[in-house]
């Protein structure tokens, strides 16, 4: 296991390797669709964005409520593939990891490479196990958008994989190569 | 003629709706627990405890199974010799599902309009199909669909030459392409025959099967055992990191078809396949 903080650097990002399993320590903002949709209208009308994405992480994430005495509800990755449209213009503003599920495009990933960013995968279906690990959560920015606000979240040494590493490499790929190899030589 | 208080409806959905968010139904569980055991792949054994670790956690309240606690999918099997009181049917089921978004610490995931997209704000409207029985009981099931698996369906109408491989092949092909995107291992539902819509709502209703169940035709078991076999053997794995758990489960539903079509529809759930029942 590999420990990483936050602010999640170049040279920390770097490091990683596709496979690696890390645990992550510091803050998170979630963002998913409708969220991603506004940030990149911000964008657009060149106007600030509500958080700084430079050497930032976004977990693709709508949480459930909380329950009385919790900081937030269930809340694991959601499939990312619906954020790839909007992905490339927040790397080009410093963006340097992003926690979700599933799938990148082509175009993502070049522009991960291009801008030394990580792809991490939170293990989808554990909602339950993430949202008991989260220290704090507040919504900083679109509260309108209910479960879609962005948050900034606090975690402590929360468990993820790389799923695509600053070179382009993709577990995605590497996981169920290695696994049939193996199975036939076996 | 039994007459039946709608309110009695409201307050089934309200419970069924709660229960299936928080309790991993027992036979997935049990098939969890298996496929954990049988797995090779150490780090796909290792996801799978997560996943275990999980629903028990989710069982003490707090924490619903996913934040994605899905569309209310209700399905009624309605005795044609109920006489519903007090109300109408749907606006019964959606108050059903309105408060269980509110008491049960449900995330609203429903926009009133596909293109528009304004979150409705108490995860209504229930998606209700209703069938009528014979006799006097009403059998409620909910069965809350999350859609990071649903987007990853599929239905295409084949050609009657295009016979069992072809039915295979669409399958596999289906699997193969959603990859890691919904949650793997999955639970695969396959409607075939019927036209159009039917063909998606077999396929819809197979995922309500008892997980390892098996089809009573031995034809269409067969199929089953194939397909998991097959859908096993691709190498995705828990998360698509790799191993051998990649399905769960496959389930067949078919019906009468056209002598022109061979209809083929596939719905794809994660392995949070939850569905609670009661009957009125």
């Amino acid at each position: 296991m590999i420990e990483i903080t936050t602010p999640f650097t170049q040279q920390r990002a770097d490091a990683l390797h596709a496979g690696d399993q890390v645990l992550l320590t510091g803050t998170l903002y979630t963002a998913r669709d409708a969220a991603h949709a506004r940030l990149c209208e911000a964008l657009n009308r060149g106007e600030a964005l509500p958080f700084d994405l430079q050497d930032a992480i976004i977990y693709y994430v709508g949480p459930t409520p909380p329950k009385p005495g919790n900081v937030i509800g269930s809340a694991g990755p959601t499939t990312s593939y619906r954020m790839d449209a909007y992905t490339p213009p927040l790397l080009a503003q410093g963006l340097r990891g992003m926690v979700g599920k599933g799938l990148r495009g082509s175009a993502v990933v070049e522009a991960m490479q291009a801008a030394h960013a990580v792809y991490f995968g939170a293990i989808g279906g554990t909602g339950a196990l993430i949202g008991r690990s989260i220290k704090t959560a507040e919504v900083i920015a679109y509260g309108d958008l209910g479960p879609e606000a962005v948050r900034r979240l606090t975690v402590e040494k929360l468990p993820l994989t790389v799923v695509i590493d600053t070179q382009g490499n993709n577990l995605y790929e590497l996981g169920p190569q290695r696994y049939l190899a193996q199975q036939q030589e076996g | 003629m039994r007459e039946l208080p709608v309110s009695e409806l409201t307050a089934a959905v309200r419970r069924l709706c709660i229960e299936a968010n928080y309790q991993l139904p027992p036979d997935v569980t049990a098939r969890l627990q298996h496929c954990r055991d049988a797995e090779p792949w150490p780090p796909a054994r290792d996801i799978l405890d997560e996943l275990l670790q999980n629903a028990a956690v989710a069982a003490e309240g707090e924490y619903p199974l996913c934040q994605d606690t899905g569309l209310a999918c209700v399905f009624l099997k309605l005795g044609q010799d109920v006489h519903l009181t007090g109300g109408d049917l749907a606006t019964a089921v959606d108050e059903g599902v309105r408060q269980a978004c509110r008491d049960g610490g449900l995330r609203a995931s429903a926009v009133r309009d596909p293109l528009q997209r304004q979150n409705t704000g108490d995860n209504t409207p229930a998606l209700l199909t209703v069938e009528l029985v014979p006799g006097d009981r009403c059998e409620v099931t909910v069965a809350p669909k999350g859609f990071g698996s649903e987007n990853m369906s599929a239905l295409k109408m084949l050609r009657p030459s295009d016979g069992k491989e072809g039915l295979l092949a669409f399958v596999l092909d289906t699997v193969r392409a959603a990859g890691p995107n919904p949650c793997p291992p999955i639970v695969v539902g396959v409607g075939v025959g019927g036209s159009f819509d039917k063909a998606a709502l077999l396929a819809k209703k197979a995922l309500l099967r008892p997980l390892g169940s098996a089809h009573p035709d031995p034809l269409w078991a067969e199929i089953e055992t194939t397909l998991l076999q097959r859908i096993n053997a691709l190498g995705i794995g828990p998360q698509g990191f790799g191993g051998k758990t990649s399905a769960l489960s496959v389930a067949v539903e078919t019906m009468p078809t056209h002598i022109t079509a061979l209809p083929v529809a596939v719905n794809i759930s994660c392995h949070v396949t939850r569905h609670a029942a009661a009957i009125l």
